[in-house]
């Protein structure tokens, strides 16, 4: 294989990407994409960064060796890259760190940011509160009720969480809210946006610093079996975690990869989130990649269970590695990840979070069809104490159900 | 037709003095027999030309009037194909040029081509994109080209002068300057700096300059319109539209026009 070098100037992943943004954003843009090459040509600013990684965010997080899921699947070794583990709870605050620090060097003091289930507007929270950064979280109503905790939770980090209403009130009008204050207040704040989406330079600048991940996983994975996994599964939604996981290992074709969407109550059905599978490429939210739309080009409400994974859109380089095939993308339902959220929980003592529990689930499928002399890791993106109450309910409306 | 009748259009009424005066109107909001009915009763309102907003499930640059408009214009079943065609019917009983706005999303998927073809078929004459800024405009542009359709670039407050230098040589039929750092809607008042960066904006560009975004009474329109050409008007007009109060839109355009 070619050596990988996308996004190329023009932010592109092959056709995907680019900057579909309104002409007012666009100097904010190329601002960001200029702090972020000369950040990275700045020893100083990489050693902060890792500074906190270590120090405050507690990396490098474990790959765990889970033994008795390994056993009970009876396939190959599974190790689960600890995400969950970091402060805050997933992997969100490899980004928001990253983010927030080129905020002080962009001389900007205030940050908005969206969010889905929450674990983003905590870590932005989180930093904006250890920096001094002032913070406002968008948030749509639905999510605003299945996550009341995270909401709590940021507004005791100092960060004001303001509700939306329009459309799903999910994480794409939370989006859509928060690219609107960007454009009303673009002089004095910066976007943190939370997944590997939006316009260039973001998926490039969240990839990144995800990269993390896949990098610690690397070389983890080679200190513990002399060897490369066979095959590495995380989640997708926006698809942060699981971009982040895969790029250091994109060059690596014996490694097999696979991005796990929410199919919701399933692909076949209107309630799902499976982006690759069920939609088609357009624009939305400054960048050109997969959505969920109608023959007329407007944006479809996703649905699944886990909030975090409950967007129509992904990451434009997502759409990039699904066309040339070297990840594949498949989907696992509500139930499926419901059940793989137990699984996990009695065979590990790991609660996941939903959208791990998607990850989880697909492994197991995978798992049947792999050898004991073979690896595979899951990406345990997140901790799923914010979906214990969630989950709870859903069990006792299922169980009620069919008594 | 296209990009030659509304540059000429604007150029006369330009000529006589007066400043131009673009009201937008959300296509379908009302019910879709209401859209050649209100380009009719703007064009006898005195408007110079009309923008006519396709609704678009995540429009991103607008404030909430426009947006709950979109919303009412989506579940009236308004889709780009059906705006087309009404357009089309009118065709030869109008005289005002007709400007689409809308997002890129939906032209994408009517196909670039097909568009460009449809909208020299139904007498459009210029096209505005909001999302695309000029880095992702070269296959659109090259489609609006070939069917003689104006395509009119935004200039931002926010873009540094060899950005705002590029647009304004470049924009065809006229130049958009968003007159805000912000979404479409109400603003109490426009900062210093804007007439300042009007008057740049006219310096440069070859077309007329229009100011839109925030602009609400006919002072605010009459002050920024001694800065350029002329005012593009949005929710202020959709609104009166949805209350049902023409009077107050004819009031608006006419106490702008008539100074």
């Amino acid at each position: 294989m070619q050596s990988y070098t996308f996004p190329d100037k023009l932010g592109k992943y092959g056709e995907f990407g680019g900057r579909y943004v309104p002409e007012l954003l666009m100097p904010a843009v190329l601002e960001l994409e200029e702090a972020y090459e000369a950040a990275r040509k700045d020893p100083s600013f990489e050693a902060e960064l890792n500074n906190y990684l270590t120090e405050y965010i507690g990396r490098t997080t474990p790959l765990y060796e889970a033994e008795q899921l390994s056993k009970h699947l009876g396939g190959p070794k599974i190790y689960l890259k600890r995400e969950d583990l970091n402060h805050t709870g997933a992997h969100k605050i490899n980004n928001t760190i990253g983010q927030a620090l080129l905020t002080l060097r962009m001389g900007k003091k205030k940050v908005v940011a969206e969010t889905g289930a929450g674990q983003h507007g905590v870590a932005t929270a989180t930093v904006c509160s250890l920096l001094g950064l002032e913070c406002i979280v968008f948030m749509g109503e639905e999510d605003i009720r299945r996550q009341k905790l995270n909401v709590f939770r940021m507004e005791l980090l100092g960060a004001k969480v303001v509700g939306v209403s329009q459309g799903s009130g999910t994480l794409k009008d939370a989006v859509n809210e928060a690219l609107r204050y960007w454009v009303n207040h673009v002089d004095d704040t910066h976007y943190i946006i939370g997944s590997v989406v939006g316009p260039h330079p973001f998926p490039r600048i969240v990839r990144d610093f995800q990269s993390v991940i896949g990098s610690e996983t690397r070389q983890q994975s080679l200190e513990k079996q002399g060897k490369l996994p066979d095959a590495i599964v995380a989640c997708v939604g926006g698809g942060s975690n699981a971009m982040g996981m895969f790029y250091p290992f994109v060059e690596d074709t014996e490694v097999a990869l696979y991005g796990v969407e929410a199919a919701g109550k399933g692909v076949d059905t209107n309630e799902h989130a499976a982006t690759l599978t069920g939609g088609s490429p357009g624009m939305l939210h400054g960048t050109f990649t997969y959505l969920l739309q109608d023959e007329d080009g407007q944006i479809q409400e996703a649905a699944s269970i886990s909030a975090g994974l409950d967007y129509p859109g992904i990451g434009p380089e997502h759409s990039y590695l699904h066309d040339t095939g070297r990840v594949a993308y498949p989907s696992i339902t509500d139930e499926e990840a419901l059940e793989a959220f137990q699984l996990l929980a009695k065979l590990e003592g790991i609660i996941p979070a939903l959208e791990s529990a998607h990850a989880v689930a697909y492994a197991c499928k995978l798992a049947k069809e792999m050898s004991p002399e073979q690896s595979l890791v899951i990406c345990l993106s997140g901790r799923g104490d914010k979906d214990v109450e969630q989950v709870k309910a859903k069990l006792e409306e299922d169980s009620n159900g069919k008594a | 037709m296209g990009k030659h009748k509304l540059e000429s259009t604007l150029e006369k009424i330009k000529s006589t003095g007066k400043p131009l005066f673009i009201p937008y109107m959300m296509a379908g909001d009302g019910g879709i027999d209401q859209i050649n009915e209100r380009i009719h009763f703007l064009e006898e309102s005195g408007a110079s030309a009309i923008e006519l907003g396709i609704p678009f499930s995540d429009p991103v640059a607008d404030g909430p009037v426009i947006q709950d408009a979109g919303q009412r214009a989506l579940a009236n079943g308004t889709t780009l194909k059906i705006v087309l065609e009404e357009v089309r019917k009118q065709k030869d009983s109008r005289n005002i040029p007709i400007i689409l706005m809308t997002y890129i999303n939906p032209i994408w998927n009517y196909g670039y081509e097909q568009f460009a073809k449809d909208c020299d078929a139904a007498g459009v004459d210029g096209i505005i994109i909001p999302d695309i800024p000029m880095e992702e405009e070269v296959e659109i542009a090259a489609q609006l080209s070939a069917s003689g359709i104006a395509f009119i670039r935004l200039a931002a407050m926010t873009s540094p002068d060899e950005r705002l230098e590029k647009i304004a040589q470049t924009s065809e039929g006229f130049l958009y300057a968003v007159s805000v750092n912000g979404t479409t809607g109400e603003r109490a008042q426009h900062e210093e700096r804007t007439l300042s960066y009007l008057k740049k904006l006219t310096k440069q560009s070859k077309v007329p300059v229009l100011a839109g975004f925030g602009i609400s009474n006919p002072e605010q329109a009459k002050s920024l319109a001694a800065y350029c050409d002329g005012v593009i008007v949005g929710s202020k007009i959709v609104d009166f539209f949805h209350q049902g109060n023409r009077g107050e839109i004819e009031k608006l355009i006419g106490d702008t026009i008539h100074s």
